[in-house]
């Protein structure tokens, strides 16, 4: 791992942390209203799978996609801009924060029927396909996602037809309120693949260079004709599902041993967690520390000065997206008119 | 020398095979379209002619390859699905309703959507409740969704083609029982806009609004209502969404009165759309109410009398406008 991916790595795991938590921070204060599904914890998957994809793969993603649009390059304000329901949002405040879409750098959306992202990038794997091009799709799903008809229906279309998709798995083993083994006969995600005889493998998620290795792997596996692959990422969402949702369900001691094995948390003075003790870690049974301190400040890779400037630039360029979002006026009823008949070209149909 | 007399399933054969030849984007996937050759034939000879990338058979998996045309048009291709009846597209709303419908507009216009999904639709021969039913008025409420029901070759094989050209999500219903029938194709004529109504008889006393098979229907009442000096005019919808207003209230305004005559169930079904939005548009034309000929809300009943009994009939449509007519004006005797 060479210092300047490294580099790269933390400043997008930090901007990502910084956003959802200004995005939490609007959403408490008005700004922004309906659904706002936060990724805080789950950074290193974003971070790690899309950091290993080319600007010509396609990338679909979920309702909870602020950060994959954002480490594809989407710049913060226009994403800000959507979740705030504005003219200059990325979809011109008509997607809101379960419907960003990037054209530009072929992000397909996030949708927000669980399940359909799927279809979706089996659909642009097809035409890859068809195209004959060293291309792949990059399908998130979540692990609640894959009791949906369509992880079945898709994935088996996808190695019939052996197209070039790739399915990340995050699986933060919650479908909303419910824990992955009061929803899943089988919890290994992973495990399912080989009903559709995808190679898969489970990565622990919280570590962002195994995920990008890897994903890496699998992606040029893909693009050298070798048909879909499934990754899981095992990861865990430090918020409720969404704001709305105040994650009662979940045993505090639980949500506290993730939250120090998290990535991130130790270099965002605003949410550094209070460390469980070793009791509770006991209880858990999980190395924690050792896990965080391992992934945390670049494991000595860089100096505290260097991931201070790093802080203070995402935090900067967070700051200006609300501002930016702030200053965008609301669409009028003529642009909505405009964005559904976009595609009439010429035809009239008065 | 361009006119001939063909099956409804050839002209959209035609269709297909004329835009898979003039654009390599263009692709058909769906059950059984490809080696078998279709369900109604309609792709029949298109696998031999364009390889299994192009004709592609799917497994039965409704929601998950609908969902992959949406994902295909997405990046530029131009998919056509076809969905083996009407009544398995229920298992496809969510990618025709939430994302083929949806995304154009949610992404801030930024996708375009050129995917056609084509099923038939209709009460066929005793097929039983689950095979023979009308979902065009499911379909006929998602904003961003077109819907076009041709009634003859010609409409088949234009609406086809201008669907396949066009970036908008359309959905075609073609009528199980018309697969089979045969009518004039012209495949030089210049063809009219893809939503665009037609008159097919001219009338002065009554209008009759139908679509799809039922326009057949309508043009029989019509010849024998001419018989007892009750001119009918004959109006094929074509399109579902959007519907052509202005071509209806031209018609009502002649005739000042209006029949809806559908094989859709009556309640909350394609035709309360039309007699809804004429009666708004037309109420100072109207001499009377306007009225609708529908299919009884009941599943439809495999036994074969039963069946027919539960959609419209010329003699239902006859009685309805000689009621309308007298109702309206004493003068004109059925």
């Amino acid at each position: 791992m060479d210092r300047d991916t490294l580099r790269a790595f933390l400043r997008d795991m930090l901007l990502a942390r910084a956003f959802e938590e200004a995005a939490a921070e609007q959403y408490t204060k008005g700004n922004i209203a309906g659904f706002l599904h936060l990724y805080p914890g789950e950074e290193a998957v974003a971070v790690g799978v899309i950091h290993a994809t080319e600007p010509s793969d396609y990338v679909v993603s979920t309702y909870r996609e602020h950060v994959h649009a954002l480490v594809r390059g989407t710049p913060p304000r226009q994403v800000m801009a959507e979740l705030f329901g504005r003219r200059d949002g990325i979809s011109r405040g008509m997607g809101g924060s379960m419907h960003l879409f990037d054209r530009e750098r072929r992000f397909m959306g996030g949708y927000a029927i669980v399940g359909e992202t799927y279809p979706v990038a089996i659909g642009v794997g097809y035409a890859i396909a068809m195209r004959g091009l060293p291309e792949v799709a990059i399908c998130f799903f979540g692990d609640g996602a894959v009791n949906q008809g369509t992880f079945h229906e898709s994935l088996n279309m996808a190695a019939l037809w052996r197209l070039p998709v790739l399915f990340v798995c995050e699986n933060n083993h919650y479908q909303i309120g419910t824990e992955i083994h009061r929803h899943s006969a089988v919890t290994e995600v992973f495990r399912r693949a080989a009903a559709y005889d995808i190679p898969a493998e489970r990565v622990d998620g919280m570590d962002v260079f195994k995920v990008h290795e890897v994903t890496s792997r699998m992606l040029r596996e893909i693009r050298t004709g070798g048909g879909p692959r499934l990754v899981e990422c095992e990861t865990y969402r430090l918020r409720g599902h969404s704001m709305a949702d105040p994650g009662s369900y979940r045993p505090q001691i639980e949500v506290r041993a993730y939250a120090s094995t998290d990535p991130v948390s130790m270099a965002v003075r605003e949410t550094v967690p209070a460390y469980p003790s070793h009791e509770q870690l006991t209880v858990v049974g999980k190395d924690a520390i050792h896990h965080a301190t391992e992934h945390g400040l670049g494991a000595g890779h860089l100096d505290s000065a260097e991931v201070d400037g790093i802080k203070s630039e995402v935090q900067q360029l967070v700051q200006e997206a609300v501002e930016f979002a702030q200053q965008s006026p609301d669409p009028e009823m003529a642009d909505a008119w405009q964005c559904l008949h976009v595609n009439r070209r010429n035809e009239s149909l008065t | 020398m361009a006119k001939e007399d063909i099956f409804y399933w050839q002209a959209l054969n035609r269709a297909l095979d004329a835009e898979m030849a003039g654009d390599d984007s263009v692709f058909i996937l769906g059950e059984d379209v490809g080696l078998y050759g279709g369900s109604y034939r309609v792709t029949e000879g298109l696998y031999a002619k364009y390889g299994p990338l192009r004709v592609r058979d799917t497994p039965i998996s409704e929601t998950s390859f609908t969902g992959l045309g949406v994902g295909a048009a997405m990046t530029g291709m131009r998919p056509v699905v076809e969905i083996m009846t009407i009544n398995f597209a229920l298992l496809a709303l969510d990618p025709l309703v939430n994302m083929a419908a949806k995304i154009p507009f949610m992404s801030g216009g930024q996708f375009p959507m050129p995917l056609v999904v084509r099923m038939p639709g209709g009460v066929a021969k005793q097929l039983g409740a689950q095979h023979s039913q009308r979902l065009e008025h499911t379909l006929m409420n998602v904003p961003g969704l077109r819907i076009a029901v041709p009634a003859t070759p010609q409409d088949a094989y234009w609406q086809l083609r201008q669907a396949i050209a066009s970036d908008d999500p359309i959905i075609l219903i073609e009528h199980d029982l018309l697969y089979f029938s045969k009518g004039a194709l012209d495949v030089e004529a210049v063809p009219l806009p893809m939503h665009r109504a037609a008159v097919c008889r001219a009338g002065r006393d009554v209008t009759l609004v139908s679509y799809s098979r039922n326009v057949e229907l309508c043009l029989r009442a019509a010849q024998q209502l001419a018989d007892e000096r009750i001119e009918a005019e004959v109006i094929d919808l074509r399109s579902l969404s959007p519907i052509d207003w202005e071509t209806c209230v031209t018609s009502v305004e002649k005739t000042h009165r209006l029949i809806v005559v559908e094989e859709d169930c009556r309640f909350a079904g394609a035709g309360a759309e039309v007699a809804a939005t004429l009666s708004e548009r037309c109420f100072f034309s109207l001499d009377a109410p306007a009225k609708r000929v529908a299919a009884l809300d009941i599943p439809t009943p495999f036994n074969g009398s039963l069946e027919s009994a539960s959609i419209p009939t010329v003699k239902d449509v006859i009685s309805a406008a000689q009621q309308l007519c007298s109702v309206a004006d004493p003068g004109v005797k059925p």
